[in-house]
């Protein structure tokens, strides 16, 4: 059951992501993106990840993406065709080397040390009982505080670039 | 998996929701001129059927009957997605807002939510989030300089919007401890969330209107300014989707305050659902008072009163409750 | 509880259908007269002058990266407004002093300027 949602979210994704680099017009490439992101957001839901499916549209979706379009429609981007078209041998075969490697690297972690799922105290049912967005707020005020807390530096730091970028202008 | 009758139900809440919805979006635009003539001292649309009824119909008939022009300079796959994009998140918010209590009927309980999804109240941002993506590209396609120029500064104008408005249902948020709007409606079974939230529900509201692109913050769309915006090469059906999807807004965004202010469908006496439409049309009636009554904002007005006072204030807002909840 | 998603996914294939549905009709229903007028990009009635493609100003880069990280901020707000019940005191400091961060840049950006858009 659960492969008939996965593989045509899994196909949707890989497919959108190479749209992303075939399509001339970038502004083709930026929504090709964005029909990543809801595949993506699908697979969450499969793995049970409400918040996090939600908040992948909200952000990603819904904000970044504005952002790239944004951009794209300012600077008037032009289309450039892909490497094979442009007859750029090296970076070529640079790209299918390093597809190779990743290749090669999932292989070995998913077929090794990696046990598929990993069941951990946080079992389906407890996390239905006590709520999705409630358990993840639980979690990330309590054990990763730190983290959140750094996360406020990290945005005040996107602020201050954004600002600087914009003024060079 | 569950049983036929499940689907039945679901398959049922889905038409009667989706055609109402239609219906009621035809029908809002007879509603708002009927008010608004009655605010200016005159009658409205009075000939097409009795005091104008079959307005909306013929409306709908002669754009359909229009000629389709798509400008040669246009992009024509994005020009003819646009409005598409536009439409279908408009049409598809109100699976999550309840609209009655739960019924029994042929010995089934009935929830009245298409689905009531854990994160319901996100899943609203999210689409409203995504209703961005019709207008700038509707705006880029068309290869205008001022539809593209009215497509850039509606999307700003509704992102930066859009952060109040999230802002602004924090509150409730606290109060009610879940996102699902059938939680939230049943946490104000003592007091609606107006009385502890009054601040919000002005924020949300006000949000509301320049999210959906209303008077008086539909500078980037009126006919007298920029010369109609993003959509000003768009004709026939694409144009009337850009309305259907304005009205659809316009609603869900009236339905989603009675839900988290209003007390949803509670109320004595008469059943839910009637509840919730009287609310409902309450809303709506405002919206339309509002723009019967108010003048445009400048753009530079309307993105600096979204910046430096609602954006404070709804912070405020959420600092004020925040301390109230936490130290009771 | 994926379930609960299985509807919406069926209200976004019926709008999408009724918005094909209404292209089709209205392109197949409607008259094909196209003249040059017509076809060509409106600009209050007189011939367009340059490309539509030019720059635009960078402020609306400005307003979407702010939306970018307010929007983050919304999102870590919403999973602790609904636990701050629970959390009491404790919760309430580590919010404002997040808060208080986000407010210190917002307030750079103020001072600074960017929140401004006359020309």
């Amino acid at each position: 059951m659960e492969w008939l949602l996965f593989v045509p979210l899994a196909a949707l994704a890989l497919g959108t992501a190479a749209f992303v680099i075939l399509l001339r017009n970038p502004i083709y490439c930026a929504l090709a993106l964005v029909g990543t992101f809801f595949a993506l957001s699908g697979l969450y839901l499969l793995l049970q990840a409400e918040f996090v499916a939600v908040v992948q549209v909200i952000i990603y979706a819904g904000a970044i993406m504005v952002l790239f379009l944004f951009v794209i429609m300012l600077l008037d981007v032009g289309h450039e065709p892909p490497p094979w078209l442009r007859r750029d041998r090296p970076r070529l075969l640079l790209g299918l080397g390093l597809v190779a490697l990743l290749v090669l690297e999932l292989a070995v972690a998913i077929g090794s040390w990696i046990a598929p799922g990993i069941r951990g105290p946080y079992t389906s049912d407890y996390v239905n009982a006590v709520g999705n967005t409630q358990l993840i707020g639980r979690l990330l005020f309590t054990e990763f505080l730190i983290p959140f807390e750094i996360t406020s530096i990290i945005l005040l730091i996107a602020i201050v670039g954004a600002m600087v970028l914009a003024r060079r202008q | 998996m569950p049983e036929p009758a499940f689907f039945v139900v679901m398959l049922a809440k889905i038409a009667v929701v989706f055609g109402l919805m239609l219906l009621s979006v035809a029908y809002l635009t007879w509603l708002e001129r009927k008010v608004i003539s009655d605010f200016q001292v005159r009658l409205g649309p009075m000939r097409v059927g009795p005091h104008g009824l079959l307005q909306p119909i013929a409306d709908g008939i002669k754009l359909m009957f229009k000629e389709d022009i798509i400008p040669e300079a246009a992009d024509r796959a994005i020009y003819v997605l646009a409005p598409t994009l536009a439409l279908i998140p408009a049409f598809i918010s109100f699976a999550v807002i309840p609209f009655g209590d739960r019924v029994r009927l042929f010995g089934q309980s009935i929830d009245m939510v298409i689905s009531d999804v854990n994160v319901g109240l996100l899943y609203l941002f999210g689409v409203a989030s995504l209703g961005v993506y019709g207008i700038v590209l509707g705006g880029w396609a068309s290869n205008n300089k001022y539809a593209l120029l009215g497509g850039l500064r509606s999307a700003a104008q509704m992102i930066s919007y859009e952060l109040s408005m999230g802002l602004s249902v924090v509150g409730v948020l606290m109060l009610s401890e879940s996102l699902s709007l059938v939680r939230i409606v049943g946490a104000q079974s003592k007091a609606w969330f107006i009385l502890l939230q009054p601040i919000g529900f002005l924020i949300f509201l006000i949000c509301a209107i320049a999210e959906t692109n209303r008077a008086p913050f539909d500078l980037p769309e009126a006919e007298t300014e920029l010369v109609a915006g993003f959509h000003v090469e768009y004709s026939s059906m694409k144009f009337a989707m850009y309305f259907m999807a304005e009205y659809a807004n316009m609603i869900t965004v009236a339905a989603l305050a009675t839900t988290l202010f209003l007390g949803g469908w509670r109320g004595p006496f008469l059943p839910p659902v009637v509840w919730f439409l009287a609310k409902l049309y309450l809303v709506i009636f405002l919206f339309i008072w509002i723009r019967a009554t108010l003048p445009r904002f400048r753009y530079d007005q309307l993105m600096r009163f979204g910046w430096k006072v609602l954006l404070p204030l709804a912070l405020a807002n959420i600092v004020i409750t925040a301390a109230f909840v936490a130290l009771r | 509880m994926l379930l609960s998603y299985l509807p919406i996914l069926i209200l976004v294939l019926l709008a999408a259908g009724f918005a094909l549905a209404t292209l089709f009709l209205s392109s197949a229903l409607g008259p094909r007269r196209p003249s040059k007028d017509k076809l060509s990009t409106y600009e209050c009635g007189i011939d367009p002058v340059g490309s539509a493609r030019e720059r635009f100003s960078v402020k609306f880069y400005l307003v979407a990266m702010l939306f970018i990280i307010f929007d983050i901020e919304i999102v870590f707000l919403y999973p602790w407004a609904v636990i701050l019940n629970s959390l009491g005191l404790f919760g309430l400091v580590e919010m404002f002093f997040f808060l208080g961060i986000l407010l210190i840049g917002l307030l750079y950006v103020w001072k600074k300027g960017g929140l401004e858009w006359t020309t």
